[in-house]
């Protein structure tokens, strides 16, 4: 069909071509010089119905202000270095005074329409399948005929679908008139199978008209309320997935915080400003990749991975052994000196990379997003989820099935006892407190990715990250996983009907309670102590 | 922690003297304030403000030093208290405008005409008394911490686990003051006084006898404290701060002990919120920053925890010394406060206080091991 029509299409051309050139052509191309809205619409329409390969490259000319008028109207395309003749298409030098082709609002609208039109007849699926998506968001009811004819020839089903589904919004935003109500109800029926915003649009008008018959305006009614629902359950969907993804950058934030507290019983206040020092290295690996070996340049972020976390251990390795060893014993004292270090920390980042936010690029295999059905789940978010994930099982790995985690598990038990057997306990510190230091470094890359990178950027997670810490328990990693993803889920969906705010408040507020109830969190470790 | 069991509970003379040293410098920086300003002991309007302000900080440290010094309990959370204090008073304050405001309003302060209000929420209501706002600035923090700590203490919450919810407290207040629904003027807070029970805010003479009642409210504070960690009751504080499971099977109720000091410290710290407000003339969420908290935190670790007057020293010294280091030094200063809390902790555990009476100082640690760790026991 579709090429048949086009052979047609074709055939009317030769023929027009061979009968009288100078003169069909001269009548279309006249118009578009204007100033006259009339004339410049009728001719817009009728290249863009046949005006053929010179009728396109005018109107993309129009389009891209490119059409310049000369004396007598001659027409010629100059995009600022060729110059040629609008109607013939041949190079020709354009004269001295060309004035260009001035567009108004109407005349843009019946440009934008024909350019759907065009690409209607293109023998790309997807450029089609553009054109009816502009349709169907235009709902332009001139384009009517057009888009039957090509619902007729369509081939590909994709497309087809679409253009349905243009032509049915397209029928509903008219005004009703006789004799129309059974395609008038078949298009709500087909517009409810669609749903999306765009449609409840559309329906709630129809469903709103005085003037629509009783039966269409139920059906638009009744489905109005039912894309409403698939909308909420959308909704409520996509904040689980926002929650889940907030949910993961706190469990990355707080395992470090758990283990250096479990371990030592040490709250390190300074482990926020790990995480920043960790999206610092990142920017740093980033930009030595891209001076040194640019080939490298998208997969940056993960050279950063092991570097954020053999940077940040080294440091928190080095903070145990000047500085948390000397308070042992004392950790409401560690608290104070760790937020003091805190300070000096975030200090020294501002006056070495500046106070203000540094751009993290973000590789282009982690932009975009994935659709699946109404959920729109964000690449990076995803790519959190899995790290984190990844980090889980890692740590899981490193706590039950080394030496180390098991002297660390000893240590978090009965620190006397494990010291009793043999175990160094100095050592399982330091080693422990880089651990914590080194995940902190792997959340910073993975913040880095979707917030900003500034001196304050670990501010903004401690609390959060204390509330896990606490509200899970300390020596557990389940423990720490059910709170992070408690709170993350738990604010993002309190979020849509308190707001972000009191969703925030309100979630600490809960912790505090429930502190109060569990004061050794979710899953305490037992012991028979009676400090414990 | 039994750094401090070994010095005597009743050792607390000096703070007879900090008390009257304390007034006796407000009321010299008043009368000073007042006199011609050719007189070579002539004090400016800023100094006599930035003192007040010290002293104002002083009573948070105070209030901070009772629990943290003296029950063990480590709050990084009081500025919650000094702010609601603050808000209680700025409350009354911001009803002294009157209709004299930008909009006019008699009955609505600006911010609520802002907001297109047109009542008073209910909260609000009876504030232009000066008597009822006062009575909110003590029973609001009181009750906040009533309940709090009641909940807290009973349970057995302790430790580092009560300290990151006693910030949670904070952080959830600074949260909710933010937002321009509470009711409290949002991001901007209160501010633009202009009056207090009729005098005019910005003449000398006000400010001086504003200033002279914050030396009084000081030393007034740090009697009472002495009273309280002087009786038995202090011991009792003392007991539970160094070992809670021995106070408990010897009979007493720790919860009931913390939860009493609590409260009261609570008080204090509102009334320093509530004298800071009058002499800074703004109050604003960024009271309740959890940072502020922990900063009240080591001007009592500077001065010297477990000593009331160390405390007052502390907030003093330190804030004198932010004042300095903002003007001349300001992007050092943050490494300044950072440096003062580790070397605080690591090199001067008894603080300046400790330094005054080398005699006195600390038994060495872990005598008996029991003791020596009980945080670090998390097992």
């Amino acid at each position: 069909m579709r090429k048949l029509g086009l052979a047609c299409l074709l055939a009317a051309l030769c023929l027009g071509g061979g009968l009288g050139e100078a003169s069909a052509q001269a009548d279309d191309f006249s118009g578009l010089a204007g100033p006259q809205f009339e004339e410049m619409s009728a001719s817009i329409t009728a290249l863009a119905a046949h005006g053929g390969p010179q009728g396109d490259a005018a109107l993309q000319a129009l389009e891209d202000r490119h059409l310049f008028s000369g004396a007598d109207g001659a027409l010629f395309i100059h995009d600022g270095a060729v110059c040629q003749n609008a109607r013939t298409g041949e190079a020709a030098s354009c004269p001295e005074d060309l004035k260009p082709v001035r567009l108004n609002n109407r005349i843009r609208t019946v440009l934008a329409g024909a350019h759907a039109l065009r690409e209607l007849s293109s023998a790309e699926p997807d450029v089609r399948l553009k054109a009816a998506q502009a349709l169907y968001a235009r709902h332009d009811m001139t384009m009517l005929p057009a888009l039957e004819q090509a619902m007729s020839t369509e081939k590909v089903p994709r497309v087809h679908e679409k253009l349905m589904q243009a032509h049915a919004a397209t029928v509903l935003a008219q005004a009703p008139a006789e004799g129309t109500q059974a395609t008038r109800l078949k298009a709500v029926g087909y517009l409810a199978e669609v749903g999306g915003l765009e449609a409840r649009g559309l329906l709630a008008n129809v469903a709103a008209s005085a003037v629509e018959a009783p039966e269409v305006r139920h059906a638009a009614q009744r489905a109005v309320s039912r894309i409403d629902w698939h909308l909420r359950v959308w909704s409520v969907l996509q904040n689980a997935f926002y929650g889940l993804s907030y949910g993961s950058v706190l469990l990355l934030a707080a395992t470090g915080l758990a283990i250096t507290f479990g371990v030592m019983g040490v709250i390190n206040m300074a482990h926020g400003e790990m995480m920043m020092i960790g999206a610092y290295v990142t920017w740093l690996v980033q930009q030595g990749i891209r001076m040194t070996v640019p080939a490298l340049e998208p997969i940056a972020i993960l050279i950063a991975i092991p570097v954020a976390f053999v940077v940040c251990g080294g440091i928190g390795v080095v903070i145990e052994r000047s500085l948390i060893r000397f308070l042992y014993g004392r950790p409401l004292e560690t608290l104070l000196a760790t937020w003091g270090l805190s300070l000096v920390l975030q200090q020294v980042i501002r006056s070495v990379f500046g106070p203000t936010n540094i751009a993290v690029q973000t590789p282009a295999w982690l932009s975009g997003s994935l659709m699946v059905g109404g959920l729109d789940i964000t690449l990076n978010r995803l790519a959190i989820l899995v790290f984190a994930g990844l980090v889980l099982a890692g740590l899981m790995f490193v706590l039950r099935r080394t030496t180390l985690g098991l002297q660390m598990r000893a240590v978090t038990q009965n620190r006397r006892m494990a010291a009793l057997m043999g175990i160094r306990t100095p050592k399982v510190d330091a080693l422990a407190f880089g651990l914590g230091a080194g995940l902190a470094g792997l959340a910073g890359v993975a913040v880095s990715q979707i917030d900003n990178v500034s001196p304050n950027l670990g501010q903004s997670y401690i609390i959060d990250s204390f509330m896990v810490v606490v509200f899970g328990g300390v020596g557990n990693l389940w423990g720490t996983l059910a709170a992070a993803m408690a709170l993350g889920m738990g604010g993002k969906v309190l979020e849509p009907t308190i707001g972000a705010v009191s969703a925030k408040i309100a979630i600490l507020v809960l912790v505090i309670v429930y502190i109060q109830r569990h004061p050794r969190g979710m899953f305490p470790v037992r012991g028979r102590g009676i400090e414990s | 922690m039994n750094a401090f069991s070994g010095q005597s509970v009743r050792s607390f003379k000096s703070v007879v003297w900090t008390a009257g040293l304390v007034l006796g410098l407000a009321v010299v920086l008043a009368v000073a304030s007042l006199l011609p300003e050719n007189s070579p002991f002539h004090v400016s309007a800023f100094a006599v403000s930035l003192a007040g302000k010290y002293l104002a900080y002083a009573m948070l440290a105070l209030s901070v030093d009772l629990v943290w010094g003296f029950a063990g309990i480590l709050t990084l959370g009081h500025a919650a208290f000094f702010g609601l204090g603050g808000y209680a008073m700025g409350m009354y304050l911001m009803r002294e405008i009157g209709a004299r405001g930008a909009y006019g309003d008699a009955s609505l302060p600006d911010f609520m005409v802002f907001l297109s209000w047109k009542r008073l929420p209910w909260y609000w209501w009876g504030t232009d008394h000066f008597a009822w706002a006062m009575l909110l600035v003590l029973v609001v923090p009181a009750l906040l911490a009533g309940i709090f700590g009641w909940l807290a203490f009973r349970s057995r919450v302790s430790g580092v686990y009560l300290s990151i919810i006693t910030q949670a407290l904070t952080y959830a207040l600074m949260l909710a003051f933010f937002q321009n629904g509470f009711g409290f003027g949002g991001n901007n807070g209160l501010t633009d006084f202009k009056d207090i029970l009729g005098a005019d805010l910005h003449r000398p003479a006000t400010r001086a006898v504003l200033l002279v009642v914050t030396g009084g409210a000081l030393a007034a504070g740090l009697l009472a404290s002495r009273f309280i960690v002087g009786s038995r009751f202090g011991n009792l504080l003392v007991a539970v701060r160094d070992s809670e499971n021995r106070t408990r099977f010897l009979g007493y109720r720790p919860d009931q002990v913390k939860l009493l000091v609590w409260v009261f410290s609570a008080m204090l710290a509102a009334i320093g919120g509530a004298l800071y407000v009058i002499q800074v003339g703004i109050i604003n969420p960024g009271e309740f920053a959890p940072a502020n908290s922990i900063e009240a935190v080591i001007w009592v670790a500077v001065g010297g925890r477990g000593t009331l007057s160390g405390a007052v020293l502390g907030a003093i010294l330190v804030n004198f010394g932010k004042t300095l280091f903002t003007a001349w030094l300001p992007e050092f200063w943050l490494y300044g406060l950072g440096l003062l809390f580790i070397g605080t902790t690591l090199f001067l555990p008894s603080g300046l206080m400790g330094l005054w009476r080398p005699v006195r100082a600390a038994p060495p640690e872990e005598i008996t091991p029991e003791v020596s760790a009980p945080e670090g026991e998390h097992s």
